[in-house]
């Protein structure tokens, strides 16, 4: 038996999550959301989490009904992600780990996000779209690593709607995205907008560049609603990432695809990618909205995972990075 | 013209690729693939109609200026666009590069190598006629036989990304694309593609293209990855 306690900050959630061989015993979020046309910046994120992991940790190991001393690893997320925040993060898993006396394993995002769409859902060896404020990749398991064969080549989907979403003042409560989502819902007309993929990879910027521009115009004219942009953008940019992953998918012979990440939680994404998997007669993993958007138990289970496989990280290089590449991590707890 | 009385065979499914199905059939006597651009339900009717339409014709345009050039593409011998199929010569015996490469042992080191040239002499004469292909991976290159490849065994397909462009940028990012996948799909072949570079180092005009690969590259590691 296993159990591992995972702390993730790496941008605006602070989580922290405990797991025990597979099983969730607890996952504790609090989320620093800032005022409509906002986005967050590092000091003031760090802050909210400095202000907040205490009792998001009394909270984790209650949840849990587990005591420290039933833990065998402390996990943190070493990157990719914004410094401050991370470090804020950082420090407090370092601090426990040492009061506990366990080990540390330090976990990348990216390969957390993946781990958990795994455990729960099943999926052996899906082609994975990992699609978040930050990150935007196609990523297949190859020979002990998650090797990334389609990518933003400037902007991620996230940041993109995030963006725009500020353009249009929505929200950031519970998130921009979930705003827009709801908007384009009732959306109707739709706008043409640029479409750039270059092989399994894609570009947003000229995209972000182009609604942002003819946004005003167009409604000033009463040539479209806030609505219709909505929905015109998320079908534009929706179409991009289920086409790059089907381009994966023919590529590598996968007939399985795994939705990760904060973007993952849209409904009209799954839609669109359940369509493009049933008529290639695949399957798409479903999707649990508690584990896409950034949380504890995703740093938990890629912990548990690489400390199951013999991995730890020497005190001394506990340390954080804002980039870090999931190609970069060798998969040591799957077969080559 | 009806195609299927006016001497085609009915078409066989063998496969769907990326985005197309790709039909087995005989044109006129002539072994042909038909690739199918179908709908997409999954794509606004608007955008699906308008991005088959345009890669369709795009795709077409492409492999004839290729052709022209004497880079080795399959002919075409009729387009249908209607339901936007291309009809083409099918390259007979062929296997992808990517089996080609998977399946590689003995001598792997010395027959990557001469893939490599090949590849990236066939590279440089295509952006030299300022087609680039969009879509540049292993499984978008067929090879004609597996024994003493040459350049003219090497064929390139799917061109429904390309575009024709002189700029350095839009040749350096064609390359970023390959780069991404070759190194993805085949594991350890750094130096291969290297080779790939070299070669197509050595053609004129090549050098602003790979001044552009090093930036898009830097944009990629600079890039932040928040959340
Ligand atoms: N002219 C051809 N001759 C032989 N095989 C072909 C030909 N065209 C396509 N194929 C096969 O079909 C696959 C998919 O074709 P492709 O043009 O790449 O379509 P897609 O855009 O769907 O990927 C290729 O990888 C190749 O195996
Ligand atoms: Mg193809």
């Amino acid at each position: 038996m296993v159990t591992a306690i995972g702390f993730e900050g790496s941008a605006n959630k602070l989580g922290i999550g405990i797991i025990r061989d597979g099983k969730v015993l607890s996952n504790v979020r609090h989320t620093y959301i800032t005022p409509p046309g906002q986005g967050f910046q590092p000091r003031d994120t760090a802050k909210h989490h400095r202000d907040h992991i205490l009792s998001v940790l009394r909270k984790a190991l209650d949840n849990a009904d587990v005591t420290p001393d039933e833990i065998d690893c402390v996990c943190y997320t070493k990157g990719p992600g914004m410094g401050a925040p991370l470090v804020a993060v950082a420090i407090v898993a370092r601090t426990v780990a040492q009061l506990w006396n366990k080990p540390i394993v330090a976990v990348n995002h990216c390969i957390a996000h993946i781990e958990m769409g795994r455990l729960v859902t099943g999926a052996d060896n899906p082609t994975v779209l990992y699609v978040s404020g930050g990150n935007t990749q196609v990523i297949a398991y190859l020979m002990n690593r998650y090797r990334i064969f389609g990518e933003t080549i400037d902007i991620a989907v996230g940041n993109c709607l995030d963006r725009f979403a500020r353009v249009l003042k929505l929200s950031n409560d519970p998130s921009p995205g979930y705003n827009i989502e709801q908007m384009a819902k009732r959306g109707k007309k739709f706008i043409e907008l640029p479409y750039t993929v270059k092989g399994m990879d894609v570009s947003f910027s000229g995209i972000l560049s182009y609604i942002e521009d003819i946004a005003q115009k167009k409604l000033d004219g009463g040539e479209c609603t806030p609505e219709d942009l909505c929905f015109s953008l998320q079908e534009t940019l929706f179409a991009m990432l289920v086409e790059i992953t089907e381009r994966a998918m023919a590529h590598c012979g996968s007939n399985e695809v795994l939705i990760v990440g904060g973007v993952g939680c849209n409904e009209r994404l799954q839609q669109m990618m359940r369509e493009m998997v049933e008529e290639r007669g695949a399957t798409l993993c479903a999707t649990d909205e508690r584990y896409c958007i950034d949380n504890g138990a995703m740093i938990a289970q890629a912990g548990w995972e690489m400390f199951s496989s013999g991995q730890v990280t020497p005190f001394n290089e506990t340390w954080c990075t804002q980039r870090y590449r999931t190609d970069e991590v060798l998969v040591t707890w799957r077969d080559g | 013209m009806d195609v299927e009385s006016e001497g085609s065979s009915a078409l066989r499914l063998i496969k769907q690729g990326a985005e197309a199905r790709i039909y087995a059939a005989d044109f006129l006597g002539r072994p042909t693939i038909v690739k199918e651009r179908f709908k997409k339900k999954f794509r606004h009717n608007v955008l699906d109609d308008k991005l088959r339409h345009k890669r369709t014709m795009q795709e077409v345009r492409s492999m004839h200026r290729c052709r022209k050039a004497g880079i080795a593409t399959p002919t075409v011998f009729f387009i249908d666009s209607n339901d936007y199929k291309i009809y083409m010569e099918e390259v007979q015996n062929s296997i992808t590069v990517r089996d080609y490469i998977n399946s590689l042992k003995e001598d792997k080191e010395s027959n990557l190598r001469k893939l490599a040239k090949i590849i990236g002499t066939i590279l440089a004469s295509m952006h030299n006629i300022q087609v680039i292909h969009g879509d540049l991976t292993t499984s978008n290159m067929l090879l004609k036989k597996t024994n003493d490849i040459e350049i003219a065994d090497l064929v390139l397909i799917d061109f429904g990304l390309s575009s024709i462009s002189s700029l350095a940028e839009d040749k350096g990012v064609d390359l970023y694309v390959l780069e991404r996948a070759f190194l993805s799909t085949h594991p350890n072949t750094e130096d291969a593609f290297k080779v790939i570079l070299d070669t197509y180092k050595t053609f004129k005009g090549s050098s602003e293209a790979l001044k552009k690969l090093d930036e898009v590259r830097l944009r990629g590691r600079k890039r932040t990855m928040v959340g």
